[in-house]
């Protein structure tokens, strides 16, 4: 059952992503012209509905990419060499044209859709795992002083380094790999929710207290509900570290991911796939935190009314 | 003043106490302790005292005196070191919803809306989820502010979210009230008005509370009895009765009866500070 839902939610954003992918080229050219009508013709509803300064800042946004792109282009065909050397490294062109081709290519959708469906399969197991464990280290000494020294000692580890050992431990590549990506989402996690556990505040406790409350609903309507901005927090790092770990995992990977993607252009000597890989990454870890922002938003709305 | 609620805080407390008049608080040689070895402090010494159902006291005594302690162990939040502390007779050990409890601090919870906050002790008593926002509604009419029913805490000023607070505190029917500095943190011109709105509250209801704070001039105007406390151990020195009429009016601080208790008041507790200040000095 489960995994059809995975396949799902892979499907909507795989194409999602193509379509965002679509968009942004025109966004960026398109930028300027469009805020010209803006002020003088009928808007349309998305530009209607950010205010003045958002849309200010996304269009200082736009314009920075923009500038961007063209440094980048300048030091690659004029193979810009002081120090840092760009004589390898593909123009945006290029880049932009293995990206094109890459979208009519089956493969790639497959690439991204496993990467997508390990980060699905390790970040729910680390929100859960991750947000029962800070809970419970919060609330009991005893579990603290047993999970701290732990937490304290295995969290440095970068996920490189998990490599070999993850391998050996782990029945199949793809379960070592998952191994890998959770470990990446699990400590900020815990580590958020421990602190907005800690950060409850005493006087809210004794309130619930004295108006009938027992140590679950306390915990259920006192302390879970305190935490959670912070707790919302830790799933936004952890989905962003999380993707920075899969990357370290899909080296183990012999077939598919878009780490692999990239790993093996860099194994081919394709370097324009090396950027569309990195590129890919970047945008998907950014699109995923920014969903997890999103759904945690209606339960954080209280919030946003603090005056 | 909504006759329905007030009938049926009567009803309810009537039956929580047997149907006598509810609400009488019996501290019997009440010592606290906290610490221990060269660390001891002992917030409370062996201190008795008995509240009378429906009366306004107030617990007078400077910062560190241990009122709030003395006022947290008839809340069930500090057991006492020895002595016990009896509410209509019941033994208290743990906080429970038959005492209403107010803090300084705001204290609703920012997440849930006014009517929320309001409803939560109902809801934890097993009401339906309709029953609960119509008991919530009802005391928020009480206290005049049905047209924040839909806010969160943070949108409110402080003396509105005390307002919700001691709503709240009503909403589960309780024995007693107890307030701890409640209107500290608040303006003068707040603070005038949350004792008289509270003094409506309480002559309609005819709650016992108990009410802690370290304002002479609030102490007077509220009370029926002002005990007033000592630090260090913290016990009471002075159990002063206000014969002001009800019901209190602001300009009565003026009158000669008001200034007589407020010199007693302060003389109590300039020997004390007097006294405190000296063993420093030796």
């Amino acid at each position: 059952m489960s995994l059809t839902v995975v396949g799902n939610s892979i499907d909507g954003q795989a194409s999602g992503v193509q379509q965002d992918a679509a968009a942004d080229p025109a966004l960026a050219k398109g930028a300027k012209p469009e805020t010209k009508q803006a002020t003088l013709k009928p808007v349309p509803s998305l530009i209607a509905a950010l205010s003045a300064t958002q849309l200010q800042s996304v269009l200082i946004g736009a314009l920075s990419l923009v500038i961007g792109i063209v440094i980048w282009h300048l030091a690659t065909k004029y193979n810009f060499n002081y120090f840092i050397n760009f004589e390898n490294v593909p123009s945006p062109v290029k880049v932009g044209g293995a990206f094109i081709v890459h979208l009519g290519d089956p493969e790639f959708y497959i690439h991204i859709a496993v990467s997508i469906r390990r980060i699905l399969i390790a970040y729910s197991i680390a929100v859960v795992l991750g947000v029962i464990t800070g809970v419970i280290v919060g609330r009991s000494k005893m579990a603290r002083a047993a999970v701290l020294p732990y937490i304290e000692i295995v969290r440095p580890i970068p996920a490189v380094a998990w490599i070999p050992l993850a391998i050996l431990m782990w029945p199949t590549e793809e379960s070592s790999i998952v191994y890998i990506t959770f470990l990446g989402a699990l400590f900020p996690i815990i580590l958020n929710t421990l602190h907005g556990v800690d950060q409850t505040p005493d006087v809210l406790i004794r309130a619930a207290r004295s108006l009938g409350a027992s140590k679950f609903a306390v915990f259920y309507h006192v302390v879970l509900p305190a935490a959670l901005p912070s707790i919302a927090a830790g799933l936004a790092i952890g989905m962003g570290i999380s993707w920075f770990s899969l990357l370290a995992g899909e080296i183990i990977s012999g077939q598919y991911g878009i780490g692999y993607f990239t790993w093996n252009a860099y194994s081919l000597i394709n370097y324009p796939d090396i950027v569309v890989g990195m590129l890919i990454i970047g945008g998907l870890g950014t699109l995923s935190t920014y969903l997890v922002k999103l759904m945690m938003k209606p339960a954080l709305r209280w919030k946003d009314k603090q005056r | 003043m909504n006759a329905d609620v007030i009938s049926m805080y009567k009803n309810k407390a009537k039956k929580a106490a047997g149907n006598g008049k509810p609400g009488r608080i019996d501290i019997q040689g009440v010592s606290i302790v906290f610490g221990s070895g060269a660390d001891e402090n002992v917030a409370v010494k062996e201190t008795s005292l008995t509240i009378n159902p429906g009366e306004f006291v107030c617990i007078l005594g400077p910062s560190g005196c241990g009122k709030s302690t003395l006022l947290n162990s008839v809340a069930g939040y500090v057991t006492p070191s020895s002595g016990q502390v009896l509410v209509d007779d019941e033994l208290i050990t743990i906080p429970g919803p038959d005492r209403g409890m107010v803090f300084q601090q705001y204290s609703l919870f920012p997440w849930k809306t006014v009517v929320e906050n309001i409803g939560f002790g109902p809801k934890l008593a097993g009401c339906s989820k309709d029953e609960c926002s119509s008991i919530a509604n009802t005391f928020l009419a009480m206290i005049g502010l049905s047209k924040i029913a839909d806010s969160f805490p943070g949108e409110l000023s402080g003396g509105m979210q005390q307002r919700v607070g001691i709503a709240r505190a009503l909403a589960n029917y309780p024995r007693v009230l107890l307030m701890d500095e409640p209107f500290g943190a608040l303006d003068a011109q707040t603070r005038i008005m949350m004792q008289e709105s509270l003094l409506n509250i309480w002559s309609e209801f005819g709650i016992t509370v108990l009410f802690v704070t370290h304002d002479v001039d609030e102490a007077i105007f509220l009370a029926d009895r002002v005990l007033v406390m000592s630090a260090s151990p913290g016990s009471v020195i002075a159990d002063l009765k206000v014969d002001l009429e009800r019901p209190r009016k602001p300009e009565m601080a003026t009158s000669d009866g008001f200034v007589e208790l407020k010199k007693q008041c302060l003389g109590h507790i300039r020997a004390e500070s007097l006294k405190a200040f000296e063993q420093v000095g030796a």
